[in-house]
């Protein structure tokens, strides 16, 4: 897989830029891996070491936390992330019409990326805005009212 | 405040944005200008108006014409033809012209709508959220400076008992009673936590409230941390609700600037200090004592209780928990009395609620409206009516936690007893209304699988429960199942209400109870029949013809 994995230099840089920002206390842990996650798109095993010699936390604990968030990932993804609502609101007005054709352009199944690096598709529970059903979010863009047709057109908008 | 000969508000929710609400913002203005039109006209980005059908939205008042979906080409005639011209630029009125809010308000003095009882949400929609000035202007900050200068704490804690204000986060516990456990507790610290992990599936009614009026928070976590004896308040918002912390964060930082966070606030020796705290998506974390262990930087399981939050909550100190809806009714309630309050909804559960009206009807969006009104009405009259003319099945209230309401029980008044009485639950204010096309095998199944990816799989009950009984909807919708297996599937929902140990796992079984009471034909199709009488289901085993 040629997803991108991050130089030690870069992490270390996101890392202490995170830290400096929130403070290195342990209230502080979920806001700073948001941010390494954020900026590395994923966070690497190397960005935990040194948060956890940072903030005196065990390597376990803060393994615990970063594998219980779903905005949190341990492994790196593709350069798009597509985040498909499966909860009910979005099922009943066709969202499994749009998952069945996001499966279909990309190739992909859910917590699949693709070989090239370029798209991660993942299931998420409910985004909060229901009203438009169904909705897609492509990294922190929203989508509502996909309809399957719709779909190759959005996708095309990426690089 | 300045005056002007029109208002005009440009829709700002995430898909508005994502649709170019931007871009239509600068176009008003350059517009605006070219006209030399800029003293006479106001034009301001609001949040969320509670509709979703034709975004972005330009909403003219005083006329109170909406437009959309608007972009920048369509600008210029929009601005030529109704604010240079005076004239309804035609072309551009949005389609379905029934509205909620401020507007349908504005319709119903008008006697053309029904109105709706906006409280939490009385400014949601109208005022510039990023301004506050516009709060201000709008009775902001005044009920923060009536319970600083003329009110003891417990006065305050008593008005808000009186008034029956009940938790609108779901279980519906009376406000003033949490905040009279806090207040008595011996403490030198203590906390208001707001909670805005909105995450019930198909709820975005606090986020309507963040976007569109962040202030509100701000003024009601202090008025509740004057009442307790609390200096300090952490906002837990969703980590998914980036524009809503955004806002936040500027509400607060220029309510400090302002004095009304920071010391001595109102020139009274009450100090208040509030940290925003984004989740990292987790929907357990709503759960109270999964967010508090969130916001000390560990994973998001439910404590167990007791001890509950109000005496040992966030580093062990007494905390008050409460969703964003209930902090907003908080402002109103101290400014316009308890008795006001009490005129709206029923007895037990005085005030309104607001509800995300989805699902298969003709206008989806928010309504916020006295408590005890009916589905029926709700589906008649807000929604206007079922999609394509079809019949009413079911609907599914406040979220995953909520109810499966079947058709013979839209006439039950929706508030806390009465569906308490009725065996459902009225959740958080999510109504997704659903027509004969959809199966309740296939909705459930749904459900739990919700249910099974948000387990925090602390408890077996739950972790394991959830996981058997989506395996058990899958067979069913599969027709693969047995009769004996919904026996199991009914004692499973009850070993779920009764082993788990938070309200995730306690709540998971209910659209299994749900189905099985109301719906037990359609289920026994699957497996007798081998049929999905809705037509959702692929069944994979057919049957042989013989």
């Amino acid at each position: 897989m040629s997803v991108e994995t991050k130089s030690r230099e870069k992490i270390l840089e996101v890392v202490n830029a995170a830290i400096e920002k929130f403070g290195a206390k342990q209230e502080e842990l979920i806001p700073i891996l948001n941010e390494v996650n954020r900026q590395l798109g994923y966070i690497p095993t190397e960005a935990m070491e040194e948060i956890s010699r940072r903030l005196k936390e065990p390597k376990s604990s803060l393994f615990g936390v970063a594998s219980f968030y779903h905005m949190l990932s341990t492994k790196p993804r593709g350069r798009h992330v597509i985040q498909f609502c499966e909860s009910a609101p979005c099922h009943v007005v066709g969202g499994r019409e749009v998952f069945e054709s996001l499966k279909e352009e990309l190739g992909l199944e859910p917590n699949e990326t693709s070989p090239d690096g370029k798209w991660t598709l993942i299931t998420t529970s409910c985004l909060g805005v229901c009203s438009v059903g169904p909705v897609i979010v492509i990294d922190e863009d929203i989508y509502g009212n996909v309809d399957a047709r719709k779909v190759p057109e959005i996708l095309a908008r990426y690089e | 405040m300045k005056m002007t000969r029109s208002m005009v508000l440009v829709s700002s929710d995430p898909i508005s944005i994502q649709l170019g609400a931007q871009e239509v913002f600068q176009a008003l203005q350059e517009q605006i200008k070219a006209f030399g039109l800029e003293e006479e006209i106001s034009l301001t980005m609001v949040g969320d108006v509670g509709r979703h059908d034709a975004l972005p939205l330009v909403i003219v008042y005083p006329e109170a014409v909406i437009y959309g979906p608007v972009t920048p080409e369509k600008v210029p005639y929009l601005v030529e033809e109704h604010l240079y011209k005076g004239r309804i630029a035609e072309e551009l009125v949005a389609s379905v012209r029934e509205l909620s809010g401020r507007i349908a308000w504005l319709h119903a003095r008008k006697g053309t709508l029904p109105a709706e009882q906006r409280i939490v949400l009385r400014r949601a929609g109208i005022i510039d959220p990023t301004s506050i000035e516009d709060y201000i202007l709008n009775d902001g900050y005044t009920a923060l400076g009536k319970v600083l200068t003329s009110m003891t704490p417990q006065e305050v804690i008593e008005e808000i008992k009186k008034s029956g204000l009940r938790g609108r986060g779901g279980a519906g516990f009376p406000t003033g009673t949490k905040w009279g456990f806090v207040a008595r507790e011996k403490s030198e610290k203590k906390y208001i936590i707001c909670n805005a992990d909105e995450s019930e599936p198909g709820t975005f009614k606090d986020r309507l409230i963040l976007e569109g009026d962040p202030h509100s928070m701000i003024e009601a976590m202090a008025i509740a941390g004057y009442a307790v004896g609390a200096d300090e308040g952490y906002i837990y918002v969703r980590g998914e609700y980036l524009l809503a912390q955004e806002r936040l964060k500027k509400a607060i930082q220029d309510a400090r600037e302002m004095g009304f966070l920071g010391k001595n606030i109102f020139g009274t020796d009450f100090n208040f200090e509030i940290h925003i705290h984004a989740g990292a998506g987790a929907y357990i974390c709503g759960e109270e004592t999964a967010l508090i262990e969130s916001i000390e930087g560990k994973r998001g399981q439910p404590r167990s209780r007791p001890p509950y939050p109000t005496t040992h909550g966030l580093w062990g100190k007494p905390t008050v928990v409460n969703n964003v809806e209930t902090l907003a009714n908080i402002p109103p309630i101290i400014n316009n009395g308890a008795d006001w309050y009490r005129s709206f909804g029923t007895p037990s559960s005085p005030g309104t609620k607001v509800y995300t009206v989805l699902g298969n009807v003709n206008v989806t969006g928010l309504i916020e409206v006295p408590m005890g009104i009916t589905l029926r009405e709700v589906i008649a009259i807000y929604a206007k009516g079922m999609k394509n003319g079809s019949n009413f099945k079911l609907a599914q209230t406040g979220g995953s936690s909520g109810s499966i309401i079947p058709a013979s029980l839209q006439d039950t008044p929706m508030d806390f007893d009465s569906y308490t009485k009725a065996g459902v639950s009225l959740g958080s204010g999510a109504l997704l209304i659903c027509d004969e096309d959809t199966c309740v095998v296939d909705l459930a199944k749904v459900l739990l699988n919700f249910f099974r990816v948000e387990s925090c799989g602390k408890c077996n009950p739950c972790r394991i429960g959830t996981q058997r009984a989506w395996e058990m909807l899958d067979k069913i919708s599969k027709g693969q199942a047995s009769l004996s297996d919904l026996d199991k599937l009914a004692e499973l929902s009850e070993n779920l209400y009764m082993l788990s140990n938070c309200g995730l796992g306690q709540t998971a079984g209910t659209p299994l109870r749900d189905i099985l009471n109301y719906f037990r034909a359609e289920v026994e199709a699957h497996i007798r029949l081998k049929v999905c009488p809705a037509g959702v289901c692929k069944m994979e085993e057919l049957i042989p013809l013989s």
